[in-house]
């Protein structure tokens, strides 16, 4: 025992470790993937209601249609823009309260991990604060995002020449 | 003459006095089951534009608070023991630079209150000093900022996860002047049992509130039931459950509601949404100066033990996985 404790003689690392599991209560796992899925998926529908109207809209101007890409890319343009402005008004934590999962997963969640420190650490100014701090919470996301699509990309290659 | 009593014990004998108590706590600590207690409430800006700024202001108004209401002036106050849980105690050292007198930061996570309390009771019982002053602080959004994540990431809080108290509290402790004494000090050691939950603090704790409360008992030749009331820090609802049970293994028992936690206390989980109760060293600080000395004033108890408990954690000791380092002071406070 790693403790000089003559106290507590009865206590033990091991049985305490047992003792805080017993007494601790766990998340209500059920409960949060039943609401992950829910919140989820609200926000696909969003996305794709967003989509198809946009896709509606092209059409209606009477111009070409949007081809599928294109339809996408300003998609996930209105879903970033949606999930920072709903942490700029407070809305988007009170939402990942309930949502968990569902609320970070989407391209919402990522807006929403980039714009909350940008928000907090602005106190330490424009460079120092929001520069710098920025990424804390998205910057493993895209070092290791960017990192596999290298990899990825170089096995792709490979495979292609032989 | 005061002197060391059995293994961690001081007993004071001359009068050491709490000559004076303020606090200041935010809406949230208001709206809670103790909100009666707490006479001043500001909002958690405090008109000040950062976190940072906003909890110095709770102490600069705490301070000022104390020294105005006891009809002394700053010269009066020979110490200031202060502490908060801001790198290198920043909110101490801008709330209270103004004043002028001599400061002791101190650094006991949420047990600085007891910390501070201590080492005034011993400040006053050596003889050079006649007017301590004792507080502590803590925000919940500078908390939030400094130990885990910005406000609005939308993350959701573990069942065992604390709400950090946003106010401030303190004591000026003297020789002279009417109020409750401080009878024993009883000063922690740090103990490790291996939990390295930041999301589960209470259990980081415990041990080191069980270890002090029955050291103290011990050295004092002392039974659970000599106190009105036990009262420890902020180990919140789970967290003062295991101290209990580690206590009952023990052999110490209780009798029904003699030992409660500041933790528990301060919120209604249900109501507020603040899952296993407060923390913070704004927590102890504020149930104490609030509500259990005022318990005490009143004489609906005459003889309490208040042990705060803090976490020795660091942002950087979360991130490398070592675990939480559990501490606790206790204070004995009695009606003379």
């Amino acid at each position: 025992m790693s403790n000089s404790n003559l106290e507590l003689n009865k206590l033990t690392n091991e049985k305490y470790k047992k003792m805080v599991e017993k007494a601790s209560p766990a998340s209500p796992f059920i409960k949060n993937i039943i609401n992950a899925f829910i919140f989820g998926g609200l926000f696909c529908i969003l996305a794709q209601i967003f989509n198809d109207m946009i896709t509606q809209f092209s059409i209606m101007r009477g111009g070409e249609p949007l081809t599928v890409d294109a339809a996408s890319g300003y998609t996930t343009i209105f879903m970033v823009a949606l999930g920072a402005i709903l942490t700029m008004f407070n809305v988007y934590d009170k939402i990942g309260k309930y949502a968990g999962a569902g609320s970070i997963v989407p391209i919402t969640g990522f807006a929403n991990s980039i714009v909350s420190p940008a928000m907090e650490f602005k106190s330490e100014g424009h460079i120092l604060g929001v520069g710098v701090q920025m990424f804390v919470v998205a910057g493993p996301v895209l070092v290791f995002g960017t990192s596999a699509a290298i990899l990825l990309g170089i096995v792709y290659y490979i495979i292609g020449l032989m | 003459m005061s002197g060391k009593v059995g293994n961690q014990t001081i007993a004071i004998t001359r009068k050491v006095i709490i000559r004076n108590r303020a606090c200041i706590v935010s809406k949230k600590e208001k709206a809670g089951p103790l909100g009666e207690f707490f006479d001043q409430v500001e909002d958690e800006k405090f008109e000040e534009e950062t976190w940072e700024k906003a909890e110095s202001k709770f102490m600069k108004s705490t301070y000022s608070k104390l020294v105005t209401s006891c009809n002394i002036t700053d010269q009066d106050v020979d110490c200031i023991l202060s502490g908060d849980l801001l790198n290198q105690c920043m909110a101490t050292g801008f709330a209270l630079k103004h004043t002028g007198r001599p400061i002791i930061g101190l650094y006991g996570a949420c047990s600085t209150m007891a910390e501070s309390t201590a080492i005034g009771a011993l400040l006053v019982d050596g003889g050079g000093f006649n007017n301590v002053v004792c507080m502590t602080s803590s925000h919940y959004c500078s908390a939030e900022k400094q130990f885990r994540g910005p406000l609005e990431l939308g993350t959701q809080r573990a069942p065992t996860s604390q709400w950090t108290v946003t106010g401030s509290g303190g004591i000026i402790l003297s020789s002279e002047g009417d109020g409750p004494v401080i009878t024993n000090v009883t000063l922690g050691k740090i103990l490790d049992f291996n939990i390295a939950d930041s999301n589960n603090m209470g259990a980081a704790m415990a041990p080191s509130a069980a270890s002090t409360i029955i050291t103290h008992l011990k050295d004092t030749g002392r039974v659970p039931d000599y106190y009105d009331l036990i009262v420890t820090g902020d180990l919140g609802i789970y967290g003062r459950q295991l101290c209990e049970k580690i206590m009952q293994e023990e052999g110490v028992h209780f009798t029904q509601n003699r030992y409660k936690d500041c933790g528990e206390l301060i919120f209604d989980p249900l109501v507020q949404d603040t899952h296993a109760g407060g923390s913070g060293c704004g927590c102890s600080a504020v149930v104490l100066t609030g509500y259990l000395l005022d318990m005490m004033q009143k004489k609906q108890i005459n003889r309490l033990l208040f042990v705060a408990t803090g976490a020795l954690m660091s942002p950087t000791s979360v991130k490398q996985g070592v675990p939480i380092l559990g501490v606790a002071h206790a204070i004995a406070i009695e009606n003379v």
